[in-house]
């Protein structure tokens, strides 16, 4: 498992750049493009399993979806940020892709800290000293656990059409 | 207690008597807007389509003006396919390559009320607080599901309060006083919240406050909303939305806010966002001097008539200076028509200016305008990230139109406060 560190306010152009918003969709599209004018290294070196730990504000900018569609494809297992932009946050809801919001675990991070984490239990442990991030509410968890919104959406509209 | 605007509408559209920043509440939005992303988004659910149709066809609003007219069969077909799908579903609030970019669009033809929840899938849907309404982006994915099934949920949002006080001074805009308030409280200075600007907006205008609103997204803003007053509801007016069809919400005076800021618009001054940072504001006169080659009016941001006049009485005739472009892009056909009519696109074609189709044009990187390795572009629009026009060698600032109308005659930045007659620095 490899660790990526990243600073503040990284936008979504920077994440996926907009001149390709409008031709590239499938995640075979996205994951040469990601991290492209952030990161060169990324997209080539990238593993599953693999985490992010990055500043405040993460994800701001254009609601474009690609940057988390492209983490979740790679195999990105979490990104651990001081912040998260909100519409990034709710796109990576939608998609089951990991989102730790934990200040201190980022500030305590050094290069070569283990790290481990359990978001049912909220806990993130860095180097041996464990952290809690704020839980996802229950209604939200709901469109985790189905595996993102459209499965959910699905499991809803099927039940909606059968009552 | 008072109750601000987001916990009293979200409230009222989720049918209870009182929600509390942090609850979750189920709503369904009066609009869904999706631009050149429709194509992609239809295409995530082409079987459920066919099986549930679209829960609530008079919800979408669907506006192509990303990338038009197409520039490559791929966008092209995007745009065939998504003609494809309003005719299939018989949706009505459909506008075509042309019409304009659609934060502008869906305010002309009046699709966005006061009191209303509006979502869309651009992060620029928060501009239509302008009028009133609770409006915030989402991502394509939330955008299908709403689709299919016609409602979502929103976490009730805690809410600065962000008081104007005096006037803005001659030569100093709204997109100033927008730059202003980002570089103020950063970036992320609302992440998660909504911003309600209350105070002295009658010398704002509707123009005025869709640039304003507009930007509430650089702040990490969910929404950024004004009062409705005797302006908003005489524009509603003039555009065939009367005042039985929509009712107003606004905070309460004892509402209870997590932050209030209180900016005085007679002491803001012509500033820039420079690389590659919305927050990274500077007054105009710290970087007077520095070149430019490329110079963008328009956009979602600044693309209006009073927009597209001011720059025309600043560039007055003259030429802009040797070696520079400058890409002008009206909001929409409507603008378009109306800046024709007074003279004002013969007026910027003269000075030089290259008049571009009314859409998003240059500012995404997708097409038109794209910038060179080492060039810097002085933008009207909304963002200045690296690469975001195209090339990640090139540099954007961000400015008002008076600013980049000035700065264009010389092709450095200029303060348009030295062009106006009579406007003290």
């Amino acid at each position: 498992m490899k660790v990526w560190k990243y600073g503040d306010d990284i936008n979504t152009d920077m994440l996926f750049p907009g001149k390709y918003t409008y031709t590239a969709a499938t995640a075979e599209e996205i994951k040469p493009h990601l991290l492209e004018d952030l990161d060169p290294e990324f997209s080539g070196n990238v593993h599953e399993g693999d985490i992010l730990f990055v500043g405040p504000n993460f994800g701001c900018g254009s609601s474009r979806e690609q940057p988390v569609l492209g983490l979740k494809a790679v195999g990105v297992q979490a990104i651990v940020a001081k912040g998260f932009a909100r519409i990034f946050y709710r796109a990576a809801i939608n998609q089951g892709l990991l989102l730790i919001e934990c200040p201190e675990a980022v500030d305590a991070y050094k290069d070569g800290d283990e790290v481990k984490f359990d978001a049912t239990a909220g806990t993130i442990e860095v180097a041996g000293k464990a952290y809690n991030f704020p839980k996802l509410p229950p209604e939200i968890l709901e469109i985790r656990d189905a595996g993102g919104l459209l499965p959910y959406t699905m499991q809803k509209l099927k039940e909606e059409t059968r009552s | 207690m008072g109750k601000t605007f987001a916990e009293k509408i979200l409230a009222k559209k989720s049918g209870q008597d009182e929600v509390v920043p942090g609850q979750i509440v189920i709503v369904e939005p009066d609009h869904l807007l999706t631009h050149d992303n429709t194509a992609a988004i239809i295409g995530k659910i082409g079987a459920e389509l066919e099986e549930f149709g679209v829960a609530r066809p008079d919800m979408p609003v669907i506006i192509l003006d990303h990338v038009i007219p197409a520039a490559s069969e791929k966008t092209a077909t995007n745009h065939l396919n998504t003609r494809d799908y309003v005719k299939k579903h018989n949706l009505k609030n459909f506008f075509d390559v042309g019409q304009g970019i659609c934060h502008q669009v869906l305010v002309e033809k009046g699709l966005a009320h006061p009191g209303n929840i509006l979502v869309g899938s651009d992060s620029h849907t928060c501009s239509y607080g302008a009028v009133g309404a609770f409006a915030t982006g989402v991502d394509r994915t939330e955008a299908a599901a709403l689709i299919l099934r016609g409602k979502t949920w929103l976490r009730v949002p805690d809410t600065i309060k962000m008081t104007f006080t005096n006037e803005l001074r001659p030569g100093v805009t709204a997109k100033d006083l927008i730059l202003h308030i980002i570089g103020d409280i950063g970036a992320g200075g609302a992440s998660y919240q909504a911003v309600e600007f209350h105070g002295n907006i009658t010398s704002l205008n509707m123009e005025d406050r869709l640039t304003i609103a507009n930007m509430g997204i650089e702040m990490g803003a969910k929404i950024a909303v004004f009062e409705v007053d005797d302006q908003t509801r005489a524009y509603l007016t003039s555009i065939g939305v009367n005042e039985s069809e929509y009712e107003s919400v606004w905070a309460d005076p004892d509402a209870s806010y997590i932050r209030e800021l209180t900016y005085d618009l007679s002491t803001i001054e012509p500033v820039v966002a420079a690389p590659h940072k919305v927050d990274n504001v500077k007054p105009v006169t710290e970087l007077e001097g520095l070149e430019f080659q490329q110079f963008l009016l328009g956009t979602c941001t600044n693309g209006r008539l009073g927009d597209l006049e001011e720059a025309a009485d600043i560039l007055d005739g003259k030429q802009i200076a040797d070696g520079t472009r400058l890409l002008v892009l009206p909001a929409s056909k409507e603008v378009y028509e109306a800046a024709l009519e007074k003279g004002v696109i013969t007026r910027l074609s003269k000075s030089g200016a290259i008049v571009l189709p009314p859409g998003c044009g240059p500012c995404l990187g997708a097409h038109q305008g794209v910038l060179a390795p080492g060039e810097r572009c002085l933008s009207t629009a909304n963002r200045n990230f690296k690469g975001r026009m195209g090339c990640k060698e090139a540099e954007i600032y961000l400015a008002s139109p008076a600013t980049v109308a000035a700065s264009a005659l010389t092709g450095k930045l200029t303060d348009p406060r030295k062009v106006l007659e009579g406007v003290p620095q």
